[in-house]
């Protein structure tokens, strides 16, 4: 898989050339509007589970349920309607971590192989992008469940 | 003979290029050289069903008006020489379909332009044809479905990233006798693969650099010229980046361009205000810049030699999923006004 061999000296002579015109990503910004972002679609997050619980018969432990499918179903229009790429663009990770960002990676993925019809283009390219989330998603909570249970089970918990 | 040192051909009989067009999509619309494009798509599905389409409605409606403009029928066409980014060239080869027009599909990613405008006067040059058409294209959305992620996915792109140009570009070449007032192409150089072991995707320009510059190299060297022989040389799609670095490394290596004298498509297509991060790029960018854009500038006497060098890399999603560095390449052609 790929080129074992370190770089040869033109290789890192040339590397080090490009480097200077590289341009970096900003970082500190990137972090900022990350930061500001993320906590904002948190924010609608929260409100959103106040509603349920003042308005519907909602716990604050069962009101987690409709409010991530009210965000992703905001996430599915913003993504139609062409928005959410830009403000992915804006917001880097603040709009990718929460749940509106998986919500995005699949309705994208949906929208992008319509054309290719519902059963091989939607069904199978859907998870393209979220699929490896899920898998590892559900295979880290495995881990971490099993750890759990071998802990009670030798008295630690 | 018409090899001329190790990789350059010279076109003695100077084959013609009767006419050009350009088609593109909204965004080129809203760019620097709108008005250079003969046709401009308001909507990227163009009245189509699916991207690839509008992809092939692109490059049909470059080279069906090209032809046009160059007072000829699609008939007289001998061949057709074009490419483009997407999986096995399907749109191109789909074009080449309902034109009927004999056909070499050509891949040099984006290098394509060059290399179909190179091989072309070779076989004009030689009598191997009368009147061929050229062409090279992309789609923002079709590329970007293919090698990077669905156009509405909420990824960043860092600063180094380049924006695929929805466009095509086609040009008819001809061994008219009568070249005078004419574009002509007088030499080509053909690159060799270059990987200086870059390995990222959202850094073409970074990765291009090495060929453009080895290009520009040869073809200094091989055909016994200066920098100044050209007034202007110009490069398909390197970025911001890609041209520093190619600036540089030429400078490194004893070619001494004149910064006012080297431009990049990627950087000339779009205005500063769109959000293209380093520049467009894809094939559809040196094809439409120069089939629109630059043979206009030449007609109205501004420039007179120019040097174009497309530059592609050659990678796959595939070959970068298994961490391999991006191969690169770069094609130059020399286009004089004819006197």
């Amino acid at each position: 898989m790929g080129r074992k061999t370190s770089p040869s000296p033109v290789e890192k002579g040339y590397q080090e050339l490009q480097k200077k015109h590289e341009l970096k990503r900003p970082v500190f910004k990137n972090c900022i509007r990350a930061f500001l972002v993320g906590g904002f679609i948190c924010t609608i997050g929260q409100a959103i589970t106040y509603f349920y619980i003042y308005y519907f018969d909602f716990t604050e432990q069962t009101a987690g349920n409709p409010t991530v499918a009210t965000m992703i179903f905001l996430s599915m229009l913003l993504t139609g309607f062409g928005v959410y790429d830009h403000i992915g663009q804006f917001a880097g990770a603040g709009s990718a971590v929460p749940v509106t960002g998986f919500g995005n990676s699949v309705i994208s993925a949906a929208i992008e192989h319509r054309t290719e019809g519902m059963v091989l283009g939607v069904g199978g390219n859907m998870f393209k992008l979220a699929g490896t989330v899920l898998l590892f998603g559900v295979f880290s909570a495995f881990i971490v469940a099993l750890v759990r249970t071998l802990l009670t089970m030798w008295g630690v918990l | 003979m018409m090899l001329k040192g190790k990789q350059s051909w010279v076109f003695q009989n100077r084959p013609v290029i009767e006419a050009s067009a350009v088609s593109g999509g909204p965004f080129e619309g809203n760019g620097r050289l709108a008005e250079d494009f003969d046709i401009i798509h308001e909507d990227l599905w163009m009245g189509k069903d699916s991207y690839e389409k509008a992809h092939t409605l692109l490059l049909e409606e470059a080279i069906t008006t090209a032809i046009k403009k160059s007072g000829c029928e699609t008939e007289e066409m001998e061949f057709m020489l074009a490419g483009d980014l997407i999986n096995q060239i399907t749109p191109s080869s789909f074009a080449a379909r309902s034109l009927s027009i004999p056909y070499f599909g050509l891949f040099g990613a984006c290098s394509t332009s060059m290399e179909g405008l190179a091989l072309g006067s070779f076989i004009i040059n030689y009598n191997g044809a009368k009147k061929i058409v050229t062409g090279a294209s992309s789609h923002n959305a079709a590329v970007e479905k293919q090698f990077r992620y669905p156009t509405e996915y909420g990824g960043q792109k860092p600063p180094t990233a380049q924006w695929t140009v929805t466009g095509a570009g086609a040009a008819v070449l001809s061994n008219n006798k009568n070249k005078e007032g004419k574009l002509v192409t007088t030499s080509a150089t053909i690159g060799k693969v270059v990987d200086l072991g870059l390995s990222d995707p959202f850094n073409m320009g970074g990765a291009m650099a090495p060929a453009a510059a080895d290009t520009i190299i040869a073809h200094f060297k091989d055909m016994e010229i200066d920098p100044s022989y050209y007034d202007l040389i110009v490069t398909g799609d390197l970025g911001r980046i890609g041209q520093e670095t190619t600036y540089e490394l030429l400078r490194k290596y004893g070619v001494m361009l004149q910064r006012e004298r080297f431009e990049d498509c990627g950087l000339l297509i779009y205005k500063e205000d769109q959000p293209v991060m380093s520049g467009g790029s894809g094939a559809g960018c040196s094809a439409t810049v120069l089939y629109g854009h630059l043979l206009k500038q030449m007609h109205k006497g501004i420039y007179s030699k120019i040097l174009v060098v497309a530059t592609g890399a050659l990678l796959s999603p595939l070959s970068f999923q298994q961490k391999e560095t991006i191969p690169c390449i770069a094609h130059a052609v020399s286009i004089e006004m004819s006197d």
